[in-house]
C-alpha cells in the first residue's frame, strides 16, 4: 500500500516537471509548427531571473525575502515572453512553414544564449547599446534619403564594420579604466545558486516518507499553468483566434484575424510558460548555462508521445512518462513483481536510472510503431499542414 | 544587362566582405594585446616567438560543458605565469602563453594538442580536467615525446611517462576518505556517481577497500551525466538505509544541484545521511547553495581553509587579479602548483626545450604550495596532504581531519586485484609505468 501511494505521488511530481517544461513547447510546437530548439534557453533565461530575484530581495531582506518565489515567477514569466518575442519577430517570423530552417536557427539561438549568459557584463552590455545605437541609428537616418533602397546593402556593410569597431573600442577603453568592475561577468561559466524559500524546504511526512514541499510546490502551479492555458485558449478571444490560426491561416487572414499578432503573442505566450518552467526547476535542480539542455530531450519527449497539438495528450504523456520513470528507476517494479522470478530478474537489470531512461525510451519508440501520431492525433482536414 | 548589374553587385559585396575582414582583423589584433587586462582567456597570443620568450601551452574548455570547471583552472595557470613574469620569468626569459580551447570535445583536445606542439612549438602544455579528455591526448604527447601538466584528482590506473599528474591518485583522495568515514560515521554504503569512468572506476575501487576493511555496500546507482531527476535514487537509499547510513558520492556537474536539494527536500539530512564528495569544491559550494550542503563532506588536498602562509599568498592574489567573490579550490591548485614545478625542473635542468633533461630534473623536486609541502614522485605523481573538509556557513570548508604527512602517491591501485602488486617509476627505464613490486 505504501509502495502504491509513494509511486503514484512520486511519479506525479517526475510527470509535473515534466509537463511543466514540456507546456510551452506544446503550445509553440503544437499550435505553430515551430520546432524551437531555444526553449530550454528561455527555461534558462526564467531560472536566472529567479537568481537575479532572489539577490534582489536579499538585498532588501527582512519577511519578504520569503515571498520572492512568487515575484520571480512573474519575472520569469514575462523576461522569458519578451525574449520569445523579440526571437518570434527577429528570427522565426521569416521562417514559418519551414520546419527545418527553424530547427537550425533555434539552435543558433540556443547556443547564443548560453554563450551570452556566460560571459555578459557590464562591458559586454554597454558595447551591446552603443552598437545597436550606432547601427540603427544611422539606419534610420539613411532611411530618410530618398534613393534608401540602392544604398542600403551598402550601407548595412559599412555601418556594420564601422559601428562595431567604435564600439568594441570604447567597451575596450571603459574596460581597461574600470578594470574588474566592468569586465567582471554577471554570472560567469559557473551554476549559480537558486535557495528556496524557507517555507519551501522540508516537507510534510506521510506514511513513513516525506513528499517535498517543493514538489507539491511544482504540482500546484503546473496545475494552475494547465487550467489557465486551458481557459484561455478555450474562453478567450485571443484563444479563439489562435485556435483559428492554427486550424486554417490563410482562411483566419482573410476574415479579418491579424495572424502576424497572433503568431507572435502565442510564441510569446509558450516562452512566458517556459520561463515559469525555469523559475520552478530552478528549486529543484541547476541554475547554469546548460539547464536548458538538460530538460529540452525530455519535453520534446512529451510532446511528442502525446500528440502534437493536444494539451490533453501532453498532460497525459508527462504523467505517464513520469510514472513508469519512477516504477522502473527505483526498483519498485521488480518489488511488486516478486513471485516471478524471471520478471523479478528483468526489472532488477533495469532498475537503475541509466537503465530506465534506455526503457523508457524503447518504450516509448515501441508506442510511436503503434500510434505514430501520439496518444491523441489530431484530428481535421488541415493535419498534415 | 542583367549579367552586369550581377557582376556588379558581385564586386560591390565581395569589395564590402574584403573590407569587413580587414577591418575585423585590426581589432582582432587589438583584442590579443588586451587579453590579460581584458581578462579574456580566449585570445590567443600568437606574436612571433622572440629570443627572450618561452612559450608554454594551455588547453581547457573554454567553451561547452566542461568550461564551468575549466575556466578556473586557466585562470589559476594564468595567475601562476604572471606570477613567475614579475618575479622575472624561467631562465631569464618570460613566460608566454598560448591558450587553446579544448570546447569539451575530446577529438579537439587531440587536435589542439598537436597544433600546440606542432604549430606553436611550446615547450609544455598544461591541461585537460576530465579523463576522457586526457586519454584522447595521451597518445599524441607519447608519440611526440611532449609533456603535459594535468591538474586533477582522477582515477589512477595510468602512469605515463609524458604526463605529470598533480592532482590526487585514488591513494590520496578516496581511500583515506573512506577510511575516515568506517572510523567516523558508519560502516553501510550507499553509492551515487555519474554513469562514466571516473565514478565507476572510484566505486571499482571503494567495493574492494570497504570488502577489505569490513564495510558494506547497500546499493549504488548511476545517473546520465546532465540527469537532475533523483527521486528514484532517494526512494532506493530510504529503502536500503532506513535508519540512516554513509552516501558515497562521485556525481559530476549538475546533478549534484539536483541530488543535494531534492535531498533535503526528502528530510535525508546529513545528521543521518552524511554524504561525502569527491568533485564538490569551493566553486561548487556556491553553485549549489550553502543552505543545502551545510554539514556534509568533501575530500580534498586543498581546501581554501588551508592555513599556511602560501595559501595566503595565493588566494589574495587571485581576488586581486580576477574579483574578491572569487574561490579558490583543488583542481586550481593543483594547476597553479604544476606551473611552478615546472619552472622549478626548468631551472634545475638549466633548459627548457630539451625535454628528457627537464623530466628528469622534475623527480624529487619539492615546492612549498598552498596546501603545503609537495614532492614530485619518480611516478609522475605528487606526494600531498589528505584532508577532509565540512562545509560551514560562509560556504568554506572546516576542515575536521588531515593526514600527518604527505602521502606518496599510488597511480596503480592496491585493492583492485588487477593492479595490486604493481607500481610505476619513470627515473629508471626497466622498470617504467608498470612492474611488479618483489616485495
Amino acid at each position: 500500500m505504501q509502495l502504491l501511494i509513494e509511486g503514484i505521488f512520486n511519479g506525479i511530481s517526475i510527470g509535473a516537471v515534466l509537463l511543466i517544461a514540456a507546456l510551452g513547447l506544446a503550445i509553440v510546437f503544437g499550435l505553430m509548427g515551430v520546432i524551437n530548439l531555444a526553449h530550454g534557453e528561455l527555461m534558462m533565461l526564467g531560472a536566472y531571473t529567479t537568481f537575479v530575484v532572489q539577490n534582489g530581495f536579499r538585498q532588501i531582506g527582512g519577511p519578504l525575502l520569503e515571498t520572492y518565489i512568487f515575484f520571480a515567477l512573474i519575472a520569469a514569466f514575462f523576461v522569458a515572453a519578451l525574449a520569445g518575442l523579440v526571437l518570434e519577430r527577429g528570427v522565426i517570423r521569416y521562417l514559418y512553414g519551414r520546419p527545418l530552417e527553424t530547427l537550425l536557427a533555434t539552435w543558433g539561438v540556443s547556443l547564443i544564449l548560453q554563450q551570452f549568459v556566460r560571459s555578459v557584463s557590464w562591458q559586454l552590455v554597454i558595447g551591446l547599446v552603443i552598437f545597436c545605437a550606432l547601427f540603427f541609428g544611422a539606419l534610420w537616418a539613411i532611411s530618410k534619403r530618398s534613393n534608401f533602397y540602392r544604398i542600403r546593402n551598402w550601407a548595412i556593410a559599412i555601418l556594420a564594420v564601422l559601428g562595431a569597431k567604435i564600439s568594441w573600442e570604447i567597451a575596450a577603453a571603459l574596460g581597461r579604466r574600470f578594470g574588474l568592475a566592468l569586465t567582471q561577468p554577471w554570472f560567469g561559466a559557473q551554476n549559480v545558486d537558486v535557495t528556496a524559500p524557507s517555507w519551501l524546504r522540508g516537507g510534510v511526512v506521510l506514511m513513513g516518507f516525506q513528499l517535498p514541499y517543493v514538489r507539491l510546490f511544482i504540482i500546484a502551479l503546473t496545475l494552475i499553468c494547465v487550467v489557465g492555458i486551458y481557459l484561455f485558449l478555450g474562453r478567450s478571444p485571443w484563444g479563439l483566434r489562435i485556435r483559428a490560426v492554427t486550424q486554417n491561416r490563410s482562411m483566419s487572414a482573410c476574415l479579418g484575424i491579424p495572424t502576424a499578432k497572433v503568431d507572435a503573442l502565442t510564441f510569446a505566450l509558450g516562452s512566458g510558460l517556459a520561463g515559469i518552467a525555469g523559475c520552478a526547476i530552478s528549486l529543484l535542480g541547476s541554475v547554469g548555462p546548460n539547464t536548458g539542455q538538460n530538460y529540452i530531450v525530455d519535453a520534446f519527449m512529451v510532446v511528442v508521445v502525446g500528440g502534437v497539438g493536444k494539451l490533453v495528450g501532453t498532460l497525459v504523456a508527462a504523467l505517464a512518462i513520469g510514472t513508469i520513470n519512477y516504477l522502473v528507476g527505483s526498483g519498485t517494479l521488480a518489488l511488486i513483481s516478486t513471485p516471478i522470478q524471471p520478471l523479478v530478474d528483468f526489472f532488477t537489470f533495469f532498475a537503475t536510472t541509466s537503465m530506465a531512461k534506455v526503457m523508457v525510451f524503447a518504450l516509448i519508440i515501441a508506442f510511436l510503431q503503434v500510434r505514430p501520431a501520439g496518444i491523441f492525433p489530431q484530428k481535421g482536414r488541415m493535419v498534415d499542414a | 544587362m542583367t549579367r552586369r548589374l550581377g557582376r556588379r553587385k558581385f564586386l560591390l559585396y565581395g569589395s564590402a566582405t574584403l573590407g569587413t575582414s580587414v577591418l575585423l582583423k585590426a581589432c582582432g589584433n587589438t583584442t590579443t594585446t588586451d587579453a590579460n587586462v581584458a581578462g579574456s582567456p580566449t585570445a590567443t597570443t600568437t606574436s612571433a616567438a622572440s629570443g627572450d620568450t618561452i612559450k608554454v601551452g594551455i588547453l581547457h574548455s573554454l567553451s561547452g560543458t566542461m568550461a564551468i570547471s575549466e575556466k578556473s583552472v586557466v585562470d589559476a595557470e594564468q595567475l601562476a605565469i604572471e606570477e613567475i613574469n614579475q618575479a622575472g620569468g624561467v631562465l631569464g626569459k618570460q613566460i608566454q602563453a598560448v591558450v587553446e580551447d579544448g570546447a569539451s570535445d575530446w577529438p579537439t583536445f587531440a587536435e589542439k594538442a598537436r597544433k600546440l606542439i606542432d604549430q606553436d612549438r611550446v615547450v609544455t602544455i598544461f591541461g585537460c580536467w576530465t579523463s576522457a579528455s586526457r586519454k584522447a591526448v595521451l597518445p599524441v604527447f607519447e608519440d611526440k615525446q611532449h609533456m603535459l601538466w594535468y591538474p586533477v584528482q582522477y582515477e589512477g590506473q595510468e602512469c605515463s611517462n609524458n604526463i605529470f599528474y598533480t592532482g590526487a591518485a585514488p591513494n590520496q583522495q578516496i581511500e583515506p576518505s573512506v577510511d575516515w568515514l568506517l572510523e567516523n560515521k558508519g560502516r553501510e554504503f550507499f553509492l551515487v556517481g555519474s554513469d562514466y569512468v571516473f565514478p565507476r572506476t572510484a566505486n571499482t575501487i571503494i567495493k574492494a577497500q570497504l570488502e577489505a576493511k569490513g564495510g558494506t555496500v547497500v546499493g549504488e546507482d548511476y545517473l546520465p551525466l546532465g540527469n537532475t531527476e533523483v527521486t528514484p535514487i532517494i526512494t532506493k537509499i530510504r529503502q536500503a538505509l532506513p535508519n540512516g547510513g554513509v552516501i558515497y558520492n562521485t556525481l559530476n556537474g549538475d546533478s549534484n544541484v539536483a541530488f543535494f536539494k531534492q535531498m533535503q527536500g526528502a528530510g535525508l539530512g546529513p545528521d543521518r545521511y552524511p554524504v561525502m564528495s569527491v568533485s564538490i569544491a569551493e566553486e561548487e559550494v556556491k553553485a549549489i547553495g550553502v543552505e543545502y550542503l551545510k554539514g556534509h563532506y568533501a575530500a580534498w588536498n586543498y581546501f581554501q581553509t588551508v592555513d599556511t602562509p602560501a595559501n595566503q599568498k595565493f588566494v589574495e592574489a587571485f581576488k586581486a587579479k580576477y574579483g574578491s567573490n572569487r574561490v579558490t579550490n583543488d583542481p586550481m591548485e593543483a594547476a597553479y602548483i604544476a606551473v611552478y614545478l615546472w619552472k622549478q625542473a626548468v631551472e634545475k635542468a638549466g633548459t627548457a626545450d630539451d625535454l628528457e633533461k627537464v623530466r628528469m630534473a622534475a623527480y624529487g623536486l619539492s615546492f612549498d604550495a598552498p596546501e603545503g609541502r609537495v614532492t614530485m614522485n619518480p611516478n609522475h605523481h605528487i606526494s600531498k596532504v589528505v584532508r577532509i573538509g565540512e562545509v560551514r556557513d560562509d560556504g568554506l570548508f572546516e576542515i575536521i581531519s588531515s593526514t600527518d604527512g604527505a602521502v606518496d602517491p599510488l597511480p596503480w591501485n592496491q585493492f583492485v586485484a588487477d593492479t595490486k602488486g604493481f607500481a610505476c617509476d619513470w627515473s629508471d627505464r626497466n622498470k617504467g609505468g608498470k612492474f611488479k613490486l618483489d616485495a
